[in-house]
């Protein structure tokens, strides 16, 4: 209870504390008049990885899980964007670690929860032993004016969309208009973030290009452990720290590989995302308290 | 008469384009192959040394299962299956170390499967 009311009091002031980031990269998301709200953004927990980077990796998404709870205003949904569990090559423990992290997270406070998956969790299986647990892969929902679109980009494990899912893609995009806000969750950069370390979508242009047209978007996705902004003409994409170890900034080390974990600063890279959609997003990014 | 002239110019016209091109490929040597065979998860060799403007061809092969080969500097990428050679015509143009890896999620050790060319002078 004590730990429970520490976390609270740090995230009183984490509110202020916190990496907090709205600027011109945004569009005008919604009118005035729309009524606020939040959501958070969870990213990349891996849950069944073991290893150096992260010593506390067993227990990361339950710390991760309380400082959601202990958010003196809950945010109104909150979303997984992939890399649930680390992969495993044995079907059965694949679905030990989905199911593991499924009642994880079902301590949330907060029921409105969406997922969607990482390579990690359905590029071996092209997403059967996700789908068990958690439904289709991709999907949209409306929440208060706002559309939001989730794609997936790691089912087909040679990271691309597929003319299928743009052909949805495309087909519910037709049922907008240009200056609906639209927000794209998915797990892998659309765009050619750094291609020399598999950060990009194989046909991620494609979706972009079919999202141009429309004025207000922004997507949201994890994959590179790390926050990150970008603009693709007029659309924003903004990548989420992980729960399980940072990566590297893009190109600036020869190889990609995990941040080392430092004991004088444990879960330093680690942590969530609130965004809060008004007339324009306001993301603060809220780091894993040590519990 | 004018109908058998036509069908000879037209055979004339598919038969020579064909000969030249296989007279053509008979008169070039045949290029270098650079062999690299791919399993879980790594390649063999995973280093590999090039002169420049030199082209080659690389032979990929894979011992387990579908791998991926790409190497963005030069927009090359390729699916590697099992159980058929997988031909990618290269020719290094510039000096210095490119890296390759498998863009086709295969497990555990996927972020690892990776491998260098190192471009000399010619």
């Amino acid at each position: 209870m004590t730990a429970h009311t520490d976390r609270r009091d740090f995230l009183k002031l984490s509110g202020m504390a916190g990496v907090a980031f709205a600027s011109g990269l945004f569009p005008a998301a919604r009118a005035q008049t729309a009524p606020e709200f939040h959501f958070v953004q969870l990213s990349d927990t891996h849950w069944g990885f073991k290893g150096a980077p992260n010593p506390d990796a067993e227990h990361t998404l339950e710390k991760a899980v309380a400082t959601v709870n202990a958010l003196q205003n809950p945010p109104d949904f909150i979303v997984f964007t992939g890399d649930l569990t680390h992969t495993t090559d044995d079907a059965k423990e694949r679905r030990t670690r989905l199911k593991r992290f499924k009642e994880i997270v079902s301590e949330l406070h907060v029921k409105d929860v969406r997922f969607m998956p990482g390579e990690h969790d359905a590029s071996l299986d092209q997403g059967e032993a996700y789908k068990e647990f958690f439904g289709a892969t991709h999907y949209t929902f409306d929440h208060k004016g706002v559309h939001f679109i989730v794609l997936d980009n790691v089912s087909d494990p040679t990271a691309a969309i597929g003319e299928e899912q743009l052909a949805w893609l495309a087909a519910d995009l037709r049922q907008h208009k240009p200056a609906d806000p639209i927000v794209v969750f998915t797990h892998r950069p659309l765009f050619d973030l750094y291609p020399q370390w598999d950060w990009a979508t194989r046909d991620g242009a494609k979706a972009v290009e079919l999202l141009m047209p429309f004025q207000n978007v922004v997507v949201f996705y994890g994959h590179i452990h790390q926050e990150h902004h970008q603009m693709t003409g007029h659309i924003a994409h903004h990548a989420a720290q992980s729960l399980i170890f940072p990566q590297p900034a893009p190109g600036s080390q020869p190889k990609r590989a995990p941040v080392a974990w430092d004991p004088a600063h444990p879960y330093r890279g680690l942590g969530e995302r609130d965004v809060t959609v008004g007339a324009t997003y306001k993301l603060t990014e809220l780091p894993v308290v040590k519990g | 008469m004018l109908h058998m002239t036509r069908r000879s110019a037209l055979l004339a016209g598919l038969l020579l384009p064909a000969g030249a091109a296989l007279f053509k490929a008979m008169a070039q040597p045949a290029l270098p192959e650079i062999r690299i065979a791919a399993k879980k998860f790594e390649y063999t060799p995973n280093k590999i040394t090039l002169k420049k403007d030199q082209p080659v061809v690389l032979v990929l092969t894979s011992e387990d299962r579908i791998h991926g080969f790409k190497m963005p500097d030069y927009g090359l990428r390729a699916d590697i299956l099992p159980g058929q050679e997988t031909r990618v015509p290269f020719t290094p143009t510039k000096e210095g170390t490119v890296g390759f890896f498998c863009d086709v999620f295969c497990g555990g050790g996927h972020e690892d499967m990776e491998g260098t060319i190192t471009v000399e002078g010619a």
